[in-house]
């Protein structure tokens, strides 16, 4: 069973992070708060394509449901999400 | 006509098309759910949906139309606005209600 550890590995290989929590301990449905430099300049649906980049065929295969939040580093230091 | 083709027509046909698992009325998946509810706040009523459990090529082929791996996915004139996460954040920050007035003007 997929854990939110594993996911969190499977994320931060896949693309630079400085910040990356995951929950979720059904095996198929995680929340996610990533944060990474590469998401400066983008917007929301390419944020989460780099993630979705990230995980490639697992988000096929394994990941049943994957709810995101993507911010810049600048966005994470003014939120009070931490 | 291929199904990248006819999904083409499909969201440039209509001004607000959701795809989702299920229909508006008896949606199988809470994230679909959860669009067809932000839009009824919107002021959708009745959007224009795709079930993708009733057709498996469009299930593969609306995941590579809109480069992108999950369903729901909503689309405004032709444009691929978000799944349920950023239409939910849209929603929440206002941008859902102008886009979807702009549109409909």
């Amino acid at each position: 069973m997929l854990t939110a550890n594993e996911l969190r590995d499977y994320i931060m290989n896949g693309l630079p992070c400085d910040h990356v929590e995951v929950l979720g301990d059904d095996g198929q449905h995680f929340e996610a708060l990533v944060v990474s430099p590469q998401f400066t300049g983008k917007n929301k649906v390419q944020q989460h394509q780099l993630v979705y980049f990230a995980l490639g065929e697992r988000m096929r295969a394994e990941i049943h449901a994957l709810s995101m939040r993507t911010l810049t580093p600048d966005a994470w230091a003014q939120s009070a999400i931490k | 006509m291929n199904i990248q083709e006819k999904i083409r027509n499909q969201v440039t046909a209509n001004t607000v098309v959701l795809y989702m698992k299920g229909t508006p009325q008896s949606p199988q998946c809470g994230f679909s759910d959860a669009m067809v509810q932000l839009l009824k706040a919107c002021g959708v009523n009745n959007v224009t949906s795709v079930d993708v459990l009733a057709d498996p090529e469009i299930r593969d082929g609306i995941k590579a139309y809109g480069s992108w791996p999950t369903i729901p996915q909503l689309y405004i004139k032709g444009e691929f606005v978000g799944g349920a996460d950023i239409v939910r954040e849209m929603y929440e920050q206002g941008e859902l209600q102008k886009l979807i007035q702009s549109a409909l003007e």
